[in-house]
């Protein structure tokens, strides 16, 4: 599955990004396979949102570079880099939520239906239209949301919004997709099947990283694992070799306590007691 | 807020044609309207018909979410460039028209560099302070823009005279058909652009502007798109002002002007195409009948304030709303509590 060159199709080489005197993202470097699902963790303001902000183009990296098929994207709108194939996810329910669920998804296909301005004006672009629509819908069915296409988004429970989320993002057509907390607020049932459609989209050829709480998602989901703290990386892994490492287990630990025990970030070995980890 | 026109699910045959119905109902009653009305109330009517294509152009900006307080000097733009054409170059007017049109689109096209870096009330007074460059330009540069006294005996539409058939466009009727055929074919396009896969991204910048950007919407690209086609329109609408009225200055394009725009667009609500356009006819009709009536009229920033408080505290979705809760109440009312949800969504 690798890239025909040998290289990683994303990768991050000495990523830095500084908030004024507050250094978010510090020297960093990463890199993913293609066709990998690749897991993003570390104990709450390590810097994993603000790694992926900069990777899909939200903000410019202070130092360093993001490459993409060995190509320097660093600092290029997030729109290019969506043309390019690399598409994110939002956290939480970032939807039209004024839209019904088709149009979402048909926005989705912006990509896909190019077609001129005096075409669109004309009608002419109908059948690149009625192409994209299908598309959409195509995307809908894979998340089970097909028979809700015309429902407002407003009136769909939080489970279903985040389908939704991921197949606006979907329709795309992403080479790369960025997956940011994927399984926040889902029941462990939604959890089960949201992991098992990201294997479906990574075995259709889409390489996948995310950022996730939720470790025992994270631990049977993912081929390989880095782990942040500080900003920069701690450990970078199969899920075993992450879950049993000392450094990883006393930055959570130690993060735990100074979260007052809220557990968000949760135990690297959640995988045997991680359930509460799902709420 | 549910948005209607994206939101609103394909239209079947049958109301699509009550729908045509409806337009040509519409039309026949613009084609007798001056022939109801005196001849100064006909001046009010081409006047009218002007503003209903400054504040439907308008509306197309607002879609993107962002809200100028430029346009009406956009429309200034347009008015002097083709007004400086037919006058200074000699260009005969239903070009000039046209090419003025262009100069306020391509004015947008540069100020959308410096402004579009800027969104929400940075915008809007980013746009107001741009708005004020052109109009000192104008007012510094009498050549050839007329200093503060503006441009005057402006050329007027070419008669047509095919010997059987003449037409003079002084004449505030001829020129209100003349307006009309502009305005409609204009606000045709207008609608088209909305109903197409361009209209259902600006609407998408509205409400997420992040996550249109994430599957590949250039957010920049569009935004300067709706400011330059809603530019193009309001500048097309300055130079039909010009050419009626025969002068303008500074002041016309000032932005005790754009508030009137303001105030159609809100008090009409910006939801859906027609609403602005209700506002403008609405708030025209009660200016000019019900006030002058009075004798009011010197009073009407006074009322117009009045109004859009009212609008705004109970009305807040403008009067394209009424129909839609018109028609909800009616349904309580005949069908019992059994149909009272299904309309009103």
């Amino acid at each position: 599955m690798n890239a025909p060159d040998g290289l990683p199709i994303l990768e991050a080489r000495g990523l830095t990004r500084r908030f004024g005197g507050l250094v978010a993202v510090d020297d960093f470097s990463f890199a993913v396979r293609e066709g990998a699902i690749h897991g993003l963790i570390g104990p709450n303001g390590a810097g994993k949102t603000t790694t992926f902000n900069v990777i899909s183009g939200f903000y410019a990296p202070t130092a360093g570079q993001v490459l993409y098929r060995g190509r320097d994207i660093s600092g290029r709108k997030t729109s290019a880099l969506a043309a390019m194939g690399l598409v994110r996810t939002f956290q939480g329910s970032t939807l039209f939520q004024e839209f019904s669920v088709l149009d979402n998804a048909r926005v989705g296909r912006h990509l896909g239906a190019r077609s001129g301005f005096l075409s669109r004006l004309l009608g002419a672009d109908r059948a690149s239209e009625a192409e994209a629509d299908a598309r959409a819908r195509d995307a809908l069915a894979f998340f089970g949301l097909e028979d809700l296409a015309d429902e407002p988004v407003s009136n769909l429970p939080h489970g279903h919004q985040r389908m939704l989320g991921m197949a606006v993002a979907l329709a795309a057509e992403p080479k790369v997709l960025l997956l940011d907390e994927p399984f926040t607020g889902m029941n462990p049932e939604e959890t089960r099947r949201m992991m098992e459609l990201v294997r479906r989209i990574r075995d259709d050829g889409v390489t996948v990283m995310l950022v996730e709480h939720d470790m025992q998602a994270v631990m049977n989901l993912c081929d390989i694992i880095t782990v942040m703290n500080f900003g920069a990386l701690l450990v970078e892994g199969a899920p075993d070799e992450v879950r049993n490492d000392p450094a990883v287990i006393e930055a959570y630990l130690g993060s735990a306590t100074g979260n007052g025990g809220s557990g968000n970030g949760g135990s690297p070995n959640g995988g045997a007691n991680g359930a509460g980890d799902a709420a | 807020m549910p948005d209607p026109a994206v939101a609103a699910p394909a239209d079947g045959p049958v109301r699509r044609s009550f729908g045509r119905l409806r337009l040509v109902f519409l039309f026949a009653a613009l084609a007798v309207l001056p022939y109801l009305l005196s001849y100064s109330q006909q001046e009010i009517a081409v006047l009218l018909v002007i503003n209903v294509l400054l504040v439907s152009s308008y509306r197309l900006l607002t879609l993107t979410g962002e809200w100028s307080l430029g346009h009406v000097v956009i429309m200034g733009v347009g008015a002097y460039a083709s007004a400086l054409l037919a006058k200074r170059l000699g260009v005969p007017v239903p070009l000039s028209l046209l090419i003025g049109g262009c100069m306020a689109a391509g004015t947008a096209a540069i100020l959308s560099f410096p402004l579009f870096r800027m969104k929400g009330f940075y915008f809007l007074i980013g746009s107001f302070a741009a708005g004020e460059i052109i109009r000192l330009i104008w007012k510094r540069f009498t050549d050839p823009f007329g200093g503060p006294k503006g441009l005057k005996r402006i050329d007027a539409f070419p008669d047509i005279d095919t010997g059987f058939l003449s037409i003079d466009f002084y004449e505030p009727v001829n020129y209100y058909f003349l307006a009309l055929v502009v305005v409609s074919a204009s606000l045709f396009v207008l609608y088209r652009i909305e109903r197409s896969r361009i209209g259902l991204t600006f609407h998408a910048i509205h409400w997420q502007d992040r996550l249109a950007e994430s599957v590949g919407v250039d957010t920049f690209r569009y935004r300067t798109l709706a400011f330059v086609i809603a530019s193009f329109f309001a500048g097309i609408a300055g130079g039909l002002y010009a050419h009626y009225v025969g002068a303008v200055n500074p002041t016309r394009f000032s932005v005790d002007q754009m508030v009137y725009v303001l105030v159609w667009a809100i008090v009409g609500g910006t939801a859906t195409f027609h609403g602005p356009i209700l506002g403008v006819v609405v708030l025209t009709v009660i200016n000019e009948m019900v006030l002058r009536g009075l004798g009011l009229d010197t009073a009407r920033p006074l009322i117009y304030g009045a109004i859009l408080i009212l609008s705004v505290l109970y009305l807040p979705d403008g009067l394209e709303s009424l129909g839609p809760r018109l028609r909800a109440w009616l349904q309580r009312r005949r069908g019992g509590p059994a149909a009272a949800g299904g309309e009103a969504a």
